[in-house]
């Protein structure tokens, strides 16, 4: 049974999440249709994650139960959903009252839109089951809107359509259709609203659902502009909601989430994925251009540690000082093929070797960019080293940071997500190192594909809660 | 005056050949010993121990069993060498080291010492050079346990060691009290990188986390960017800059603030998130500034992430990112603020620079046992905290380049906390912080200014028959009043300014230039003549009532507080009329009520059963001690109440020091059967303080006061006069009864009470009674 299609509706989504009892993430339970790289993933993360004992992750922790295997553990799951979700005839009611509340769903098109400092991250359901009838009556601004957006994966000149993120085959509100992940910079905002404005948006009635800082801010211009109102959503609850959501429905059929096997050792740390079964108590860290740091405790109780100013914006805005780069993706491009330790000073740069005394090894930082305190290295040195610098600093100070909060609110589970960790492995690979060394193996780094997109995602959900309301009739 | 001749010297010795004034620094070399070096990336830092040889005032008793002749003094007075034991630290620019070396191999004479202590990075690149130029072997030591040593040594031996700087207030730095116990605490040494240490106790210390986000990263990636090589230069573009125009604020993302999370507008949200475009440049000084606050924030977060981990509130940053500098202080400061909401200090030291080579000095010279003793900052020979903002101190640019001194002394004794203090931690024994008062600061800076010539003369007139005494006055004129004008433009160049601390460094500067107690003589008269009028002053007492005899005690006891060369009015009054005298004295006195006047309390509570123990500060010699303490004295011990006299161990002003009261002590009781008895039944102590101030701190006493103080089970303390009950300890709270009485021999501080010259403070407190009326 395909968990994806197990989540009918949002509702059923948290009501799965909720009753999770077990703690800790577990390997995937499916087998169909997982490609070969996860499939061969499920034995020996389930291995790891039920059999460490230093690990919160046992399926067994609500059952009493001890020691099972990835296969029983995929039976115990499949028991507790049968069991959370009904008994059949309790299932068809709840399929009636979704037919009973379909009226109550909100007009086409739906969106969830995250504006943030840097980057605007919109998700656009595409619903694929539209009757024939239906598809007769659609407008044709609606329609127009849907074909420029699923037919291209370019928009103007910065906008992009991830296609690979696209989760397909999804079951919202009784509808079919698929979830498209879209962003652009927050720049290009004006273009954006003005394009709202050109294809008459606002006579589509829809409520456009968004939250980030850019939802406060541009709320005026999209009402002046475009005559749309927006509904300001906070970005906390929206990124988890998004998350827990995203997770629950999983990837096309994989785990959302992975981590990295043996994380200390370079040659053999591998991405394995996994799932987030039960992920409380999680530190959340998104990092954006600025980095939030959550404890999250349920799915409506969290609260805000802190939060960091060395975040993306700060690793994108030094390179592009520092070496002339204009994008994210140039920058890293960039620190892939640099060396940090030309820029960097090391522990056995000052003690010829390790410093004993302290416990620290001598390959450790001990400066950053502490070499380049020097003209004749400031003068030798390559943009790609400073790059890769740039990206090793920062990452290595947000890990370092989440740690200490992981620590501090007691919690083992850290799950980075955010657009800097975008087709940016050297981060999450250093992060994932980071957690396992300094915590000496005590905390673990987790991350999500859709890394940048959940407070889009949560965004959207409460489009659909806004008009989901009435579900307790009687 | 002193002051150009220096800047002159100062700009000289900008050239690298300089030629070094051997008495200024690296001053008694002769005698050194025991070097360490701590040699950072920009300065050296050097230590040496030293035995100095200064004079000290010794006085005799004669032998009184030979018949007296009428005339003859009391006791002997004479001057003596002794030696006693000195840290020097010295702090220069590493351009300097060479010369310095030369100067040090030339003025070598100790050739015992055979190794040279090392730490600091650039201990490793110096080795080759250190070892040939002193034929010293170089033995290295270990960065972070000098660091700490010698944290934990300034801050138990310094007072106001500790500050928290605050950029915008009167007076940019709040100097702390140390607290009785040190431990546990947080240093937080920002080098290149950063290191986060917690220091439980003298031996043990932690290392529990770092970052290498630290002043390397500021320097190297500001260099990259401004194209600026120098930090100082580095610092100064930050202090122009605006951040905000390379920052991502949180308004910028929001509109406004983010007001659900409490974060406000002006918030960093992305440091650089504004510069990831090529269409803009950007300033240096913003770039700069930005960094400045990147690099900042991101030790403060780390620093309170750590204090709360383990529990720690007192937190304190070194390392040559912080070193004097305003700015980065004030950014630390304002980021531990924003992290910990006010839970957590940002506290820095005045010799932060130093503690590494303090450190290094102290593994080195172990077998002499330094922590065993208590030390003084010698403000005679200490450079002192400079001001850090160029505009604030001129002088102090020209200064920055050269040289910089820390000088402590050993104490002969080692001090404690009076244990009678009903909260060390919070005693703070000056009435009046002269930093903070800018009033007050002017007046007192003046005030002893004016006095000086009379110093200078009284100085010159106590050494007639010593060799060079006018030319060494006139040394010490020039010194101390460079010290007031150092005062003038950086009150906290030694912690808190206060009256105290303008006397004491009064007392030094005499001290090193061998005046070691100017008033010996005038002491020696007053004492005499007092004597005299001892057994009159005691009979007549003898024939009044009861309450008439309590109220001509107290009377007695102010009277004779006027007798004081401390205060210039008097000193006016005693160098043109020497016969002023004790009824004189008593005629002046204020009527009742007094400007504090709680004789009545007092007067009740004599009414009541005997006090246990008394401990009295005894302050002038002569008819103070003499005709005005001892009848009291000899009072209490009639009730059947012991007393300890508490005097100073060396000299300070007209102050009876201790040794001179032990032979006032003997001639009394040989005149006095009460005083007698009461000596030799133990009733009657004399202990020395510890100290040598006209002032008093409760928390720096001998430990055999201390000690005493408890065996006796103390329940009065009597303190006496205004350096001890008025400029300090006037609102000192202790956990027993006490008396505070003075006479305000100052009329520009009288009129500050609400009163005139010659106003009377009698302070009588009981601290569980006002207790009870609360209740």
């Amino acid at each position: 049974m395909d968990k994806g299609k197990c989540a009918l509706e949002p509702k059923s989504a948290a009501v799965h999440y909720a009753n999770g009892l077990q703690n800790g993430f577990c390997s995937p339970q499916r087998s169909s249709g997982s490609s070969g790289g996860s499939a061969a993933a499920g034995p020996s993360v389930a291995g790891l994650g039920c059999s460490s004992p230093g690990s919160s992750c046992s399926c067994s922790g609500s059952s009493g139960g001890g020691g099972h295997g990835c296969f029983e553990s995929l039976h115990h799951h499949v028991l507790q959903e049968q069991q959370h979700n009904g008994s059949p005839a309790k299932r068809s009611r709840l399929r009636r009252r979704t037919e009973s509340v379909r009226k109550n769903r909100p007009p086409f098109p739906w969106f969830g839109m995250d504006i943030g400092g840097t980057l605007v991250k919109l998700v656009y359901f595409e619903p694929k089951d539209t009757p024939a009838e239906e598809e007769q009556e659609e407008v044709e601004n609606l329609k127009s809107i849907r074909k420029y957006l699923t037919s291209n994966v370019a928009y103007g000149n910065t906008g992009v359509r991830d296609v690979h993120l696209e989760l397909k085959e999804l079951s919202i509100c009784g509808r079919r259709g698929s979830l498209h992940f879209i962003r652009f910079p927050t720049q290009a905002m004006h273009s954006f609203i003005q394009m709202g404005r050109d294809k008459n948006f606002s006579s589509l009635h829809t409520t456009l659902c968004a939250t980030g800082g850019g939802a406060y801010k541009f709320e005026e211009d999209f009402r002046t502009m475009a005559d749309l109102q927006l509904l300001k959503l906070d970005e906390l609850d929206c990124l988890i909601q998004g998350l827990l959501y995203v997770d629950s429905v999983g990837f096309n059929g994989h785990p959302e989430c992975y981590f990295f096997e043996n994380p200390s050792d370079p040659e053999s740390c591998v991405k394995w994925p996994c799932c987030l079964d039960n992920p409380f108590p999680m530190l959340l860290v998104n990092i954006g251009s600025g980095v939030s740091i959550l404890a999250v405790y349920s799915k409506d109780d969290y609260k805000r540690v802190t939060g960091t100013s060395l975040g993306g914006g700060t690793f994108l805005g030094l390179c592009c000082l520092l070496t002339g780069c204009e994008t994210f993706e140039e920058a890293l491009e960039m620190a892939a093929k640099g060396d940090s330790t030309n820029v960097d000073k090391l522990v056995k740069d000052i003690y010829g070797g390790d410093y004993e005394r302290f416990g620290l090894q001598g390959s450790a930082v001990a400066s950053s960019f502490g070499h380049m305190m020097s003209k004749e290295k400031r003068d030798s040195i390559s943009k790609e080293d400073l790059a890769r610098a740039t990206l090793v600093t920062i990452t290595n100070n947000i890990g370092s940071i989440a740690r200490m909060c992981a620590v501090n609110e007691k919690i083992d589970r850290v799950v980075f997500v955010g657009n800097f960790l975008r087709i940016n492995t050297i981060s999450t690979k250093l992060l994932a190192y980071a957690m396992d060394f300094w915590s000496k193996g005590q905390l673990k780094a987790l991350f999500l594909e859709h890394e940048g997109y959940f407070g889009a995602v949560g965004a959207f959900l409460e489009l659909l809660k806004s008009s989901d309301d009435p579900r307790d009739d009687p | 005056m002193a002051d150009c001749a220096r800047k002159g010297r100062t700009r000289d010795s900008m050239d690298k050949s300089i030629t070094l004034p051997p008495d200024e620094i690296f001053r008694n070399l002769e005698n050194a010993k025991r070097f360490a070096i701590d040699i950072g990336g920009s300065l050296t830092k050097l230590a040496y121990y030293s035995t100095v040889q200064h004079k000290v005032a010794k006085v005799r008793s004669f032998d009184h069993t030979a018949k007296e002749t009428e005339g003859d003094p009391l006791y002997e007075i004479s001057v003596q060498e002794e030696i006693t034991a000195r840290l020097h630290f010295i702090k220069f620019e590493n351009t300097y080291i060479e010369t310095c070396l030369d100067f040090i191999k030339d003025h070598l004479v100790n050739t015992e010492t055979k190794v040279i202590k090392a730490t600091g990075g650039g201990a490793y690149k110096f080795k080759e050079l250190i070892e040939k130029k002193l034929r010293l072997k170089v033995d290295k030591e270990d960065e972070m346990t000098c660091l700490i040593k010698g944290c934990n040594f300034v801050l138990r031996n310094i007072p106001h060691e500790a500050f928290v700087y605050a950029k915008h207030a009167d007076s940019e730095f709040r100097f702390q009290n140390t607290h009785p116990d040190i431990f546990p605490y947080l240093l937080i040494n920002i080098g290149s990188g950063v290191s986060i240490v917690k220091v439980e106790s003298e031996d043990k210390f932690e290392r529990i986390g770092g970052s290498s986000i630290g002043g390397g990263t500021f320097w190297g990636l500001g260099a990259l960017l401004t194209k600026t090589k120098r930090f100082d230069e580095l610092l100064q573009l930050a202090s122009r800059g605006q951040h905000s125009s390379v920052d991502m604020l949180v308004k910028d993302i929001y509109g406004g603030a983010y007001s659900s999370l409490g974060l406000t507008g002006d918030l960093i949200a992305s440091s650089f998130g504004k510069s990831a475009t090529t269409d803009k440049e950007f300033s240096k000084e913003d770039m700069a500034k930005s960094l400045l606050h990147m690099i900042s924030n991101d030790i403060g977060q780390l620093a309170c992430l750590y204090a709360r981990l383990h529990n720690l509130s007192r937190v304190y940053f070194g390392g040559f990112f912080i070193r004097g500098h305003p700015v980065t202080m004030h950014t630390i400061t304002y980021s531990i603020n924003f992290f910990t909401k006010g839970e957590v200090q940002a506290l820095f030291l005045r010799h932060e620079g130093y503690l590494g080579a303090i450190g290094a000095f102290l593994k080195g010279a172990e077998e002499d046992n330094p922590n065993q003793y208590s030390w003084g900052e010698n403000y005679a020979g200490s450079s002192g905290l400079m001001s850090v903002s160029p505009d604030l101190n001129p002088m102090q640019r020209a200064r920055s380049g050269t040289f910089d001194m820390l000088e402590m002394d050993r104490l002969e004794r080692q001090l404690v906390n009076l244990p009678l203090l009903q909260d060390p931690s919070s005693y703070v024994p000056d009435t009046v912080d002269l930093t903070e008062d800018a009033l007050a600061r002017e007046y007192w800076l003046s005030c002893f200014e004016d006095a000086l010539d009379g110093v200078v003369k009284r100085a010159v007139a106590s050494q007639p028959d010593l060799p060079q005494a006018a030319e060494r006055a006139e040394k010490f004129r020039q010194k101390y009043l460079h010290k007031l004008q150092t005062l003038r433009h950086q009150p906290f160049a030694y912690g808190s300014l206060t009256v105290r601390s303008l006397l004491d460094t009064r007392e030094h500067c005499l001290n090193e230039f061998n005046f070691p107690d100017p008033y010996s003589k005038v002491k020696q008269k007053e004492n005499d003549v007092a004597l005299k009028y001892f057994q009159k002053v005691v009979m007549s007492l003898e024939k009044l009532s009861w309450e008439q005899r309590q109220f001509a005690l107290v009377k007695g006891l102010l009277a004779g507080n006027v007798f004081d060369w401390g205060a210039k009015a008097i000193s006016d009054v005693l160098e043109s009329d020497p016969e002023f005298g004790f009824e004189e004295a008593k005629r002046q006195l204020q009527e009742r009520p007094w400007l504090v006047d709680c004789y009545n309390e007092w007067l009740e509570r004599l009414k009541g059963p005997p006090h246990k123990c008394a401990l009295f500060f005894v302050d002038n010699s002569g008819i103070d001690i003499i005709l005005g303490v001892f009848p009291f004295v000899r009072e209490l011990l009639c009730r059947g109440t012991e007393v300890v006299l508490a005097s100073n161990s060396g000299p300070a002003l007209n102050d009876v020091t201790n040794s001179e009261l032990q032979i006032l002590t003997e001639r009394i009781a040989a005149m006095d059967s009460v005083i007698q008895t009461a000596l030799k039944e133990d009733k009657l102590t004399l202990v020395q303080s510890g100290s040598s101030s006209p002032c008093l701190d409760l928390s720096r006493l001998d430990k055999a006061l201390a000690t005493v103080v408890l065996e006796r089970h103390t329940d009065l303390v009597v303190i006496e006069g205004m350096g001890r009950a008025i400029h300090t300890n006037y609102y000192a709270m202790l956990n027993c009864e006490s008396l505070k009485l003075a006479v305000i021999k100052n009329s520009w501080l009288a009129e500050r009470l609400g009163g005139k010259i010659f106003s009377v403070v009698f302070k009588y407190e009981v601290p569980f009674k006002s207790q009870e009326l609360k209740q």
